[in-house]
């Protein structure tokens, strides 16, 4: 039983315009991780606005959960490359913020409030905001930010996470560091992931599957499993196998920017 | 040297207000103007003691319209630069008229008010709340209208309705750009109110310039314009506090705590 699923799905954002997807399929099971690659502007942050609701496809069919996409889902969180923090708001406003407007937890807001604020704190230490969620935004790095920021997406415990370029602004090192404190995260309490990335590497360290998107008008050109055993530790980046993953996804990409 | 560079900044805007006053008395002075064209600031200041009573009447006079006019003001314009900022409908709706209504010369709008209303303190107020709720407006739609994308998808993507991203984040998005305004709103208010008093009323600084350039008393026409001067820089910086306060997060600066 899929959990995400697209059936041929398009989507072009003037209507009659050129098509930004085309003929899309997809099949996410629960709890998969799953990154989309592909060169710039193929659509890939086009799909997640499909699946969360944000835009409808022109044509073809997205069910989450068994159902059709017909409106933002509550069971989603976002994350995108810009940690997009509330700069009025502190760090732990900031991240109970999913928590003022998702049912049930609305409703529940005041009389669970200490409740509520001793989870999102556990969650920002679990990051290692620990002691931070009283700084405002502007007083975190950018690294720290982007933490706060999975925070929030992840505060209502949604089933499905969807990760649009998170990293992609982060120096090398930090972007290392994040994608364990991801990987932890998940390995933890396991929630379907769908990870926007132009990152390779990223990919192969992190999914459990990848797809590779052509240029635009964007379609799913290969479906690549990586089987490399978990938990993968941080070197594993550096084994003849993840290399071999790595230098496979990107020969395609080269063939589709070479097209 | 930062602790030099501070003192001075604070007390610069008093310096340079005093050195005018200096200027303006030995200008005076030296050429022997006679008060009745340009009055020395001590001619001023002994006419603002001899008429202390009347100018502090008609003072408050001023200040209570202005203020009036000014509240009106900033509920309405809120409630219109919420309605303009917040849907496109509106805001394609009313804007030409907005515009067009703010290009009219208030002044020129007095006598209307005056044959609606009589003369005296209900056209003071509707002046002052005429010419100053427009920043108001457009600086709440701005604000409300530049607001991210990105800000507002976060809020979609959870399922947010229109009124919850505008509470959550529209709302206090704009804060900043309707405090400007407020600047600008409240030195405006008092523009009106005292153009409104010139034209038409018997009381409020307005009308106590106007008399008392007609018996020749510039000394008393300069002090009334030095009070409606305070008045004016107090407010702002009334504002410019509660700006401060407020929407701090706006005004960030990395050595500046919160």
């Amino acid at each position: 039983m899929s959990f995400v699923k697209f059936e041929s799905v398009s989507l072009a954002y003037a209507p009659g315009g050129a098509n930004a997807i085309e003929e899309v399929s997809l099949d996410i099971r629960e709890g998969e991780f799953v990154a989309v690659v592909g060169p710039s502007g193929c659509g890939k942050s086009t799909l997640m606005k499909l699946v969360s609701g944000l835009k409808p496809p022109s044509n073809g069919y997205v069910f989450v959960d068994g159902r059709e996409v017909g409106g933002p889902l509550k069971i989603v969180g976002m994350a995108f490359q810009a940690a997009n923090l509330l700069p009025w708001r502190n760090t732990l406003d900031n991240v109970m913020l999913p928590l003022e407007i998702v049912e049930p937890f609305r409703s529940n807001l005041k009389k669970e409030k200490a409740q509520y604020t001793a989870d999102a704190e556990a969650l920002l230490a679990r990051v290692g905001l620990a002691g931070y969620g009283s700084k405002f935004p502007w007083e975190l790095s950018g690294g720290m930010q982007q933490r706060a920021s999975i925070c929030r997406a992840l505060i209502h415990q949604p089933r499905l996470l969807m990760l649009d370029e998170p990293f992609g602004a982060l120096d090398a090192f930090t972007r290392e560091e994040l994608w364990c404190m991801l990987r932890d995260l998940w390995q933890e309490k396991p929630f379907t992931v769908i990870l926007v990335t132009h990152d390779l590497r990223e990919a192969v360290f992190l999914a459990d599957t990848v797809y590779v998107m052509s240029k635009r008008p964007g379609r799913i050109l290969v479906r690549k499993e990586i089987d490399l055993p978990r938990p993968r530790p941080l070197d594993v980046t550096y084994t003849d196998s993840f290399a071999a993953y790595v230098h496979e996804l990107r020969d395609h990409i080269g063939r589709i920017r070479e097209s | 040297m930062a602790i030099k560079t501070s003192t001075a900044i604070k007390a610069a805007p008093w310096l340079l207000t005093v050195a005018i006053f200096l200027v303006w008395e030995v200008v005076c002075s030296g050429l022997k103007i006679p008060d009745y064209l340009m009055p020395a600031p001590s001619a001023i200041w002994a006419s603002g003691l001899e008429y202390g009573g009347p100018i502090m009447m008609h003072a408050l006079q001023t200040l209570w319209t202005t203020l009036a006019g000014f509240a009106l003001a900033v509920v309405v314009g809120m409630l219109l630069g919420l309605a303009v900022g917040a849907s496109p409908l509106v805001y394609k709706a009313c804007y030409p008229l907005l515009v067009g209504f703010n290009s009219i010369p208030k002044v020129a709008f007095v006598p209307v008010l005056v044959v609606w209303f009589g003369i005296g303190t209900i056209p003071a107020i509707l002046t002052a709340f005429l010419i100053s709720f427009f920043p108001v407006v457009v600086n709440v739609a701005t604000g409300l209208a530049t607001l991210e994308p990105e800000l507002e998808d976060v809020l979609r993507s959870l399922g947010a309705r229109r009124w919850q991203i505008l509470v959550k984040v529209g709302i206090p998005r704009s804060l900043p750009f309707f405090f400007a305004s407020l600047k600008v709103a409240i030195t405006l208010a008092f523009v009106g109110s005292v153009i409104s008093e010139t034209v038409a009323s018997n009381l409020g600084i307005g009308y106590l310039m106007m008399s008392a350039s007609s018996s020749m008393n510039m000394p008393l026409v300069f002090a009334g314009l030095i009070v409606i001067g305070v008045m004016g820089v107090v407010m702002y910086e009334l504002f410019a506090l509660a700006e401060r306060r407020l929407t701090g997060w706006a005004h960030r600066n990395p050595n500046a705590p919160g």
